[in-house]
């Protein structure tokens, strides 16, 4: 961590579903531009806590949390200044387990943010479609049909749509919930290889449960065990010698 | 995000309205029925003559209008469970595919016949019927009632039967079969008793709507006002004494404010009839 | 099979069908005796002779004017408090209170809404027995019908796209407005057509709030009375000096009556099943 820029922070996080509490005491730093992996057995809590970011367990009635979350420095919960909970989902882009196409044409798929963030204009939509469809390393394989219903494409074409839609409104971080989980290896390798270009410009979190992954695309992991941080650091150190028994105990398959 | 919190607030209003109307249906039948209880007092509901309109003694006794009500409800439900349980435990269980795509919707349709229509068969073509059949002097009777109750209720039946035979879970059924028990046992003995709680909940909701019926009961089950148990007498419900007489009441009168507790008491039964069986509904969702 | 089980299944079969047969006999019963009563005249021309002659034009107007007063208030209101239920009240008390008012709303017995339109809008609020009267206590009758099968369109749309246009930073709104709705609106229409083929049929509700017992000319504002067909079947076919000789005046009336509500509701089984495949998600 010598030398990186702090994009998002989390201090003393605790999150709670009703009674039962699913994040304990989480105190993280993860650096701009790098690809950092949350990695840990189901039910750790690491789902939970990427979706924290955008605050998207806001819509899960019942749910509250103590502690902060901070995105350059500014407090996300504040609801103050640029920090309100839409201009905050704008910065912060989501991409989620099971690809989410509306049922509309994948152009309007592409356009449905920008058009929500008020641009109207159809030329400035035209170029902001074709940018984020080259963007995710789809527009080769749609160009000719822009106006087809997003159904009809395949389910890793689907997904990488979701990601093209998530860049359409040009955030500075993405989020992705096991975002090749359902995928075939062919589909999981092309986008892992997206992931590797859109780290140049993107803070990347990432949550999976396969560790090879994890080790090809981040730089740093965080791995989580029954809703708390083990353990932080390098990927490479990470996998190869880690602080902790528990992780340890993970990584070489033990339990999980 | 001004604009939403307004949306929220005019969506939220209408949500409200709901409340708002349930809570005005009871103030304005208390309203309306309040002057009874001074004049000419509470206890003249409690007696055995219905006679609102007299020179010498008006009578306002309710009880034979429940008995009425009571009467006619408690045929209609002995007639309906068959059928209507009957009626789910077919389609759901035993029913081809292209049997079902075509009872359903012919059933649905019976419950969009307009209660008067109903009532009109019932005049022209039931009462006949049911006069020679017993060697009536009147086919105007309770019995008459009921049946045609019975069918009006039989769709809302057999629809939340279906739904509660439909929800219990298949592993059940496969374990009996797996066991060696026939798919009519199976029915009988694991997915009835499994669906029970549901099939009753079907019955009271069908009861609500046997107790809150109008127009067939003033068509067809001669409107007399007298204390009898027997389903070959003439009756008067409840609902049928308020859509006969509220059109001729003089407004404030007793008469008027004695067919509003009328109301009163029908309202407060499919209440109760409706909470008892959203209770069980929701214990069974549970599950 | 075993024969016993053979004759048990077809008993249930037996009494099953016995329901077919029985509601095949009444529509049978009006088609046949309502079909040769249907003339352009009956549909056109206003009554004569309270009835006994002439046509049922006034009570078919009046039919259609309270059904679409009905329509204009609950549909809107209806569907409105399904959005607010699915999409905004998670499980507080307010929510618990709405929810009980809609399943104490749909077992209201219809002629207690009577009642309640009576003593509310004919005489509280002095609008008299009038199409107003009539329509708004028969849309508060349909009310829950249009809740729930709204509800069941609403909630039948995947949670995934709600994620996904709230993470894009779309507020609640534009989520519902631009991604929810257009998916649940067929289905939130067909439930409401059901509800409006029922407020056509109805008797009860209106005898007390709107319905008028023989009116030849036809309503010129909402504060008018009309006639109605159900009402006009009741009167006819009960309270009619020459019952007997009106008896094909009362057959045409019922036919009328029951294709209107038919058409109402084979129209929304039709949609539903139409939709249903549409979207499968």
């Amino acid at each position: 961590m010598v030398n990186e820029t702090i994009k998002l922070e989390s201090k003393n996080l605790n999150f709670y579903y009703g009674e039962t509490q699913a994040l304990f005491n989480i105190n993280l730093q993860i650096p701009k531009n790098r690809v950092t992996a949350l990695i840990g057995p189901s039910g750790c809590g690491k789902s939970t806590f990427l979706r924290m970011y955008n605050r998207m367990n806001d819509i899960i009635p019942g749910t509250h949390h103590k502690g902060s979350i901070l995105i350059d420095s500014d407090d996300i919960y504040l609801e103050k200044g640029s920090m309100d909970i839409v201009s905050l989902r704008k910065k912060v882009g989501m991409v989620f387990q099971k690809s989410n196409p509306f049922p509309k044409s994948i152009w309007e798929n592409i356009a449905y943010g920008p058009k929500i963030h008020g641009i109207k204009d159809n030329t400035k939509l035209e170029a902001i479609v074709e940018k984020s469809l080259r963007g995710s390393a789809l527009w080769e394989e749609v160009s000719d049909r822009l106006h087809q219903n997003a159904f009809g494409l395949s389910g890793g074409q689907q997904q990488r749509l979701c990601i093209a839609r998530a860049l359409a409104v040009e955030p500075e971080i993405l989020l992705m919930d096991e975002p090749a989980s359902a995928l075939d290896p062919k589909s999981t390798t092309r986008i892992e290889n997206l992931i590797r270009e859109l780290r140049e410009n993107y803070t990347i979190v990432i949550v999976t449960h396969n560790m090879q992954q994890a080790a090809r695309i981040s730089y740093y992991t965080a791995f989580f065990y029954e809703g708390k941080l083990i353990e932080f650091g390098e990927t490479e150190k990470i996998f190869t010698k880690p602080d902790q028994q528990q992780t340890e105990d993970y990584i070489t398959g033990r339990f999980g | 995000m001004l604009k939403d919190k307004v949306i929220q607030y005019v969506l939220w209003g209408s949500a409200a309205t709901s409340i708002l109307i349930v809570a005005l249906i009871f103030i304005f039948l208390g309203k309306e029925a309040f002057s009874f209880i001074s004049e000419p007092g509470i206890e003249k509901l409690f007696s055995s003559r219905w006679v609102p309109v007299s020179f010498t003694l008006e009578q306002f006794g309710l009880y034979p209008l429940i008995t009425g009500s009571f009467l006619v409800t408690i045929l209609a439900t002995i007639i309906m469970i068959p059928f209507g349980v009957t009626g789910a435990l077919y389609i759901s269980e035993f029913a081809s595919n292209t049997e079902r795509e075509f009872l359903k919707p012919f059933i649905e349709i019976l419950a969009g016949i307009p209660s008067v229509v109903i009532g009109f068969f019932g005049l022209l073509v039931l009462s006949p019927i049911v006069k020679s059949l017993f060697g009536l002097n009147t086919g105007l009777t309770a019995i008459t009632g009921a049946l045609l109750l019975a069918l009006m209720a039989i769709p809302t039946v057999i629809s939340i039967s279906e739904d509660a035979i439909q929800s219990v879970p298949s592993s059940y059924k496969e374990a009996s079969l797996a066991l060696g028990a026939s798919p009519l046992q199976t029915s009988f003995r694991v997915v009835v008793p499994a669906a029970l709680p549901g099939i009753i909940a079907a019955i009271m909701l069908g009861m609500g709507r046997v107790v809150g019926e109008t127009m067939v009961v003033l068509m067809v089950t001669g409107n007399t006002a007298k204390l009898t148990l027997s389903p070959f007498d003439s009756v008067r419900t409840m609902t049928a004494t308020i859509a006969a007489e509220m059109g001729e009441v003089a407004f404030g009168s007793s008469h008027y404010a004695a067919l509003f507790w009328v109301g009163i008491v029908l309202m407060l039964i499919t209440f109760g009839l409706n909470v008892l069986a959203q209770q069980l509904l929701k214990k069974y969702q549970m599950r | 099979m075993p024969k016993k089980e053979k004759v048990i299944t077809w008993v249930l079969r037996l009494i099953t069908y016995s329901i077919v047969v029985i509601i095949g006999t009444i529509l049978f019963n009006i088609v046949k005796n309502g079909l040769p009563v249907l003339s352009w005249e009956f549909l056109s021309q206003p009554p004569r002779r309270s009835g006994a002659e002439g046509g049922i034009l006034p009570a078919i107007i009046g039919t259609i004017y309270l059904v679409s007063g009905a329509i204009i208030v609950a549909i809107p209101l209806g569907m409105a408090t399904s959005i607010y239920l699915t999409e905004y009240a998670s499980q507080d008390r307010f929510n618990r209170y709405v929810r009980l008012s809609i399943i104490t709303l749909a077992g209201v017995p219809s002629i207690v809404f009577g009642l309640f339109g009576l003593g509310l809008f004919v005489i509280f609020f002095g609008f008299g027995a009038s199409i107003l009267s009539g329509s708004l206590t028969l849309a508060f009758m349909i009310l829950p019908t249009i809740i729930v099968s709204s509800e069941e369109a609403l909630r039948a749309v995947p949670l995934s796209l709600r994620e996904g246009s709230l993470a894009l930073g779309a507020t609640r709104w534009q989520t519902i407005y631009k991604n929810v709705l257009p998916y649940a609106l067929p289905g939130m229409f067909t439930g409401s057509i059901l509800g409006v083929g029922r407020a056509a049929g109805e008797t009860a509700p209106i005898l007390l709030t709107a319905a008028a017992f023989f009116l030849p000319k036809l309503p010129t504002s909402i504060f008018d009375q009309v006639m109605a067909l159900p009402y006009h079947l009741y009167i006819l076919a009960t309270q009619h000096p020459e019952v007997h000789k009106v008896l094909p005046k009362q057959y045409g009336t019922a036919l009328v009556l029951v294709l209107l509500v038919l058409t109402f509701n084979l129209t929304a089984i039709f949609l539903r099943g139409h939709f249903r495949k549409k979207y499968k998600w």
